[in-house]
């Protein structure tokens, strides 16, 4: 049990992204493979993802413009977005991505839209939760500098 | 003091092959952890060009419309001054679904050379599909990774570096044996 308060608030926002399914098992082990050396590493990753995606999110965002729909490209672009959804274990994300997908291959237009706007809906409030955490476990700091009297 | 040149026999070299800027973070970071060396590039033919690999070598003709006829094939002496330069490659790990060159594409170029055919191939694939895993193992890949790709897959490469790695010492083999006779004090 974490004594310091910050930490135990970090603690406690990162159990509830868990619990509320928005990240899954991949989450952990991007965290396993940061270190001293790497001591930002999830939030680079994470940073990364979402600067990346925007372009992707755009693109069928356009390609939702066009009618009628090309289902093909909009898979393609969907299956770009989704893994790197996975690979930063983004999990309700994910979820819509397939179900996304899942519309393209059946040709379901109006499904594809629905999905689509679940989904940002989603991949926004993701951002807002990993902001707020990340930004607190700066506040946090590194482990070894923990508050130990001199 | 007649010692051997200090070259580290552990560390290994892996070229990872992979269009998504995160997967190619990721895999970098998964890698390094476990003390390889690593060039990660974001196409087959990208990867090619890193090994010496003519795109246009004399094997691959099918999808190739472009092709110049004065083009060289490259000569296997080019690829032994590239692997002499030390950039050597111990191993490759490629992504399945890419843009232009397929990781399976690739797979089939290095099998075909006959400088790298023998570099291990590791093919990573965010989707299940037997029948192309099936393939990819047939066709020569050592490994087949489902994405996500995890500390747990990475572990499992270097039994495949070491084979290679023993072919090496052989030829090695007179150096070491000579510090270990004279480190006996």
């Amino acid at each position: 049990m974490e004594r310091n308060p910050i930490r135990r608030q970090l603690a406690i926002m990162r159990q509830s992204l868990f619990d509320q399914g928005h990240v899954d098992e991949q989450f952990v082990q991007l965290e396993e493979l940061q270190d001293d050396a790497n001591p930002n590493f999830v939030e680079e990753v994470v940073t990364l993802y979402y600067r990346d995606s925007a372009r992707i999110i755009l693109n069928i965002e356009q390609a939702l413009e066009r009618k009628p729909f090309d289902f093909r490209k909009l898979d393609a672009y969907m299956h770009q977005f989704k893994g790197s959804s996975s690979s930063i274990g983004a999990k309700k994300v994910k979820a819509e991505s397939t179900l996304f997908r899942e519309c393209c291959k059946s040709g379901n237009g109006e499904g594809c839209m629905r999905s689509f706007q679940q989904l940002k809906k989603e991949y926004a409030t993701l951002r807002k939760k990993f902001g707020a955490y990340f930004q607190l476990a700066r506040q946090a700091g590194p482990v070894e500098t923990a508050s130990r009297p001199k | 003091m007649g010692m051997a040149i200090d070259r580290d026999d552990t560390q290994f070299h892996v070229l990872a092959v992979d269009d998504s800027l995160i997967d190619r973070k990721l895999i970098e970071r998964l890698l390094k952890t476990s003390s390889f060396q690593v060039t990660a590039v974001d196409s087959g033919s990208k990867a090619l060009e890193f090994l010496g690999l003519n795109n246009n070598d004399a094997d691959d003709d099918e999808e190739d419309e472009q092709r110049d006829s004065n083009t060289e094939s490259v000569s296997s002496d080019e690829d032994q001054d590239h692997q002499d330069l030390g950039l050597g490659v111990n191993l490759i790990i490629t992504d399945y679904c890419m843009p232009g060159m397929t990781g399976y594409d690739l797979l089939k170029k290095i099998k075909k050379s006959s400088s790298f055919k023998d570099i291990p191939v590791v093919i990573m694939s965010s989707e299940n599909i037997p029948s192309r895993i099936n393939r990819c193992l047939e066709d020569g890949a050592e490994e087949f990774f489902l994405k996500p790709v995890q500390l747990s897959d990475v572990n499992k490469l270097r039994p495949h570096l070491m084979k290679g790695r023993s072919k090496d010492i052989d030829s090695s083999h007179k150096t070491t044996s000579t510090r270990l006779i004279t480190s006996g004090n």
